[in-house]
């Protein structure tokens, strides 16, 4: 419960990664489906997209490394991968089963 | 020594001493430290703290390398609430991707497994739409709240009713089918979501709310889904720090619910099948902020310190050390989100 600013937005900004403005999902995804705690996790994705873990959190660098990874940026670029596309790449990125595109697969035969 | 505007649990500003913050934080942290039996926290971690009260800043931040990843309750409420007429999917989009979220959740606005149930049919379209324009993992979620299988709101007669009137072995046998309500339900929409929705996960959330046949209804869906589907992310948030001894006897793999703190909790989570756990650690209004922090911060360590999955304490209204106000002040829900996060060492909020 709370507003949004205060709560939500608040909580982003204080302690949280950033989501998809740099690798928070990327990150939050080792967490949720293979339990690993964060400094784990953040090493297994540093070293699976080929970055330093500092570089995780920066949004400058995450921002042109996810265009060049085709993993989904913020502010859309023409032609960059978006929704499950992205969620493909990011699957053979972090060599992770993602449920929905998983699912995907199966569904068109692929 | 100057003086320090703090706050108290119900968020109204204060004035305290430098010696009246130092107090509570040791007292707050020894309260915490008696109850759950754990360590109190260290002298630095006291003069961390009090450095933080120190500061004039409206809001503080975490280290970079500190920074963590954010889960949700109810997530597909939060802009509705606010009167801001949006559908779940624009909902979901402004937090990937105008909130800085690291996971999404979709919900239904009566977010309990039992209501949740007869929309299903509704909810698994939904899921299935979300992720194909989503990119953060998503979970469902809702919670196992139990009262809602006993009357008037269930089929199941009130342990509530029944233990005034020293029927105890009435009550019990009432929570027992309560249990195995909430177990088929919870199942149930885990699997419809996962299985047919695509999503990354479920979330229980506010879990034992009701006590410890709650708990135990929560870690018996939570084994059940696991086994089903071992890839699946479950996410158990708490809805208080103790479980309430309401049947008193429920065991889980052995071990009396009742009376469980967050890092006794946690291990049972882990058996489970748990991935992220969600300890919860409710505000005492009356007592100062620096007294709530330091309380919520030892419970939390000793529970981040004894977990192997990772910890997503929640920080909301009324627990984690932010006051229980709908409109969280900054200065306090950010000392309460950079302390837990640094001293807890948290994976999460």
């Amino acid at each position: 419960m709370g507003d949004p600013m205060g709560m939500h937005a608040a909580h982003a900004i204080v302690s949280g990664m950033g989501g998809m403005r740099t690798a928070g999902d990327l990150v939050a995804r080792m967490q949720l489906n293979r339990g690993m705690r964060i400094d784990a996790a953040k090493s297994y994705v540093a070293d699976k997209i080929g970055v330093s873990v500092p570089d995780l959190a920066d949004s400058v660098t995450m921002a042109e490394l996810r265009e060049d990874l085709d993993i989904g940026v913020v502010c859309e670029a023409p032609g960059v991968a978006k929704g499950i596309d992205a969620k493909f790449n990011i699957a053979r990125l972090l060599d992770l089963d993602i449920n929905c595109v998983s699912m995907f697969k199966e569904r068109v035969g692929i | 020594m100057g003086n320090i505007v703090a706050r108290m649990g119900d968020g109204d500003r204060v004035d305290m001493t430098e010696a009246e913050v130092q107090q509570d934080l040791e007292e707050g942290s020894q309260d915490a430290a008696e109850r759950a039996k754990i360590p109190p926290l260290t002298s630095d971690e006291i003069a961390y703290l009090m450095e933080l009260y120190r500061r004039k800043d409206r809001v503080v931040g975490v280290e970079d390398s500190k920074a963590c990843c954010l889960s949700y309750d109810n997530q597909t409420s939060k802009i509705e609430r606010a009167h801001i007429p949006v559908s779940k999917f624009q909902q979901l989009a402004l937090f990937e991707r105008c909130l800085g979220a690291d996971t999404l959740e979709l919900t239904h606005i009566d977010y309990s497994f039992k209501q949740v149930k007869h929309v299903v049919i509704y909810d698994k379209p939904n899921m299935e739409q979300a992720v194909l324009s989503t990119i953060a993992p998503i979970f469902y979620g809702a919670m196992p709240n139990l009262g809602l299988y006993s009357v008037p709101d269930g089929p199941v007669a009130n342990p509530m009713d029944l233990i005034p009137a020293d029927r105890i072995d009435e009550a019990r046998e009432s929570y027992a089918q309560m249990v195995e309500y909430a177990i088929a339900d919870m199942v149930y929409v885990g699997s419809q979501l996962y299985e047919f929705g695509g999503c990354d996960g479920i979330n229980f959330d506010t879990t034992a709310a009701s006590g410890d046949a709650e708990f135990y209804a929560a870690l018996k869906a939570a084994e059940i889904l696991h086994e089903k589907y071992p890839a699946m992310g479950i996410e158990m948030g708490m809805s208080g720090e103790f479980i309430l001894g309401m049947h008193a006897e429920i065991e889980y793999d052995g071990v009396r619910l009742a009376g469980l703190y967050p890092h006794e909790q946690v291990k049972l989570c882990e058996k489970a099948g748990v991935t992220i756990f969600g300890p919860a650690i409710n505000i005492v209004t009356n007592q100062s902020l620096p007294w709530n922090l330091a309380r919520s911060i030892t419970f939390t360590k000793a529970c981040s310190e004894a977990s192997s999955i990772p910890v997503h304490a929640n920080l909301g209204m009324g627990v984690g050390g932010v006051p229980l106000v709908l409109h969280p002040p900054l200065d306090a829900l950010s000392r309460a989100s950079k302390a837990h996060v640094e001293i807890c060492r948290l994976d999460g909020l």
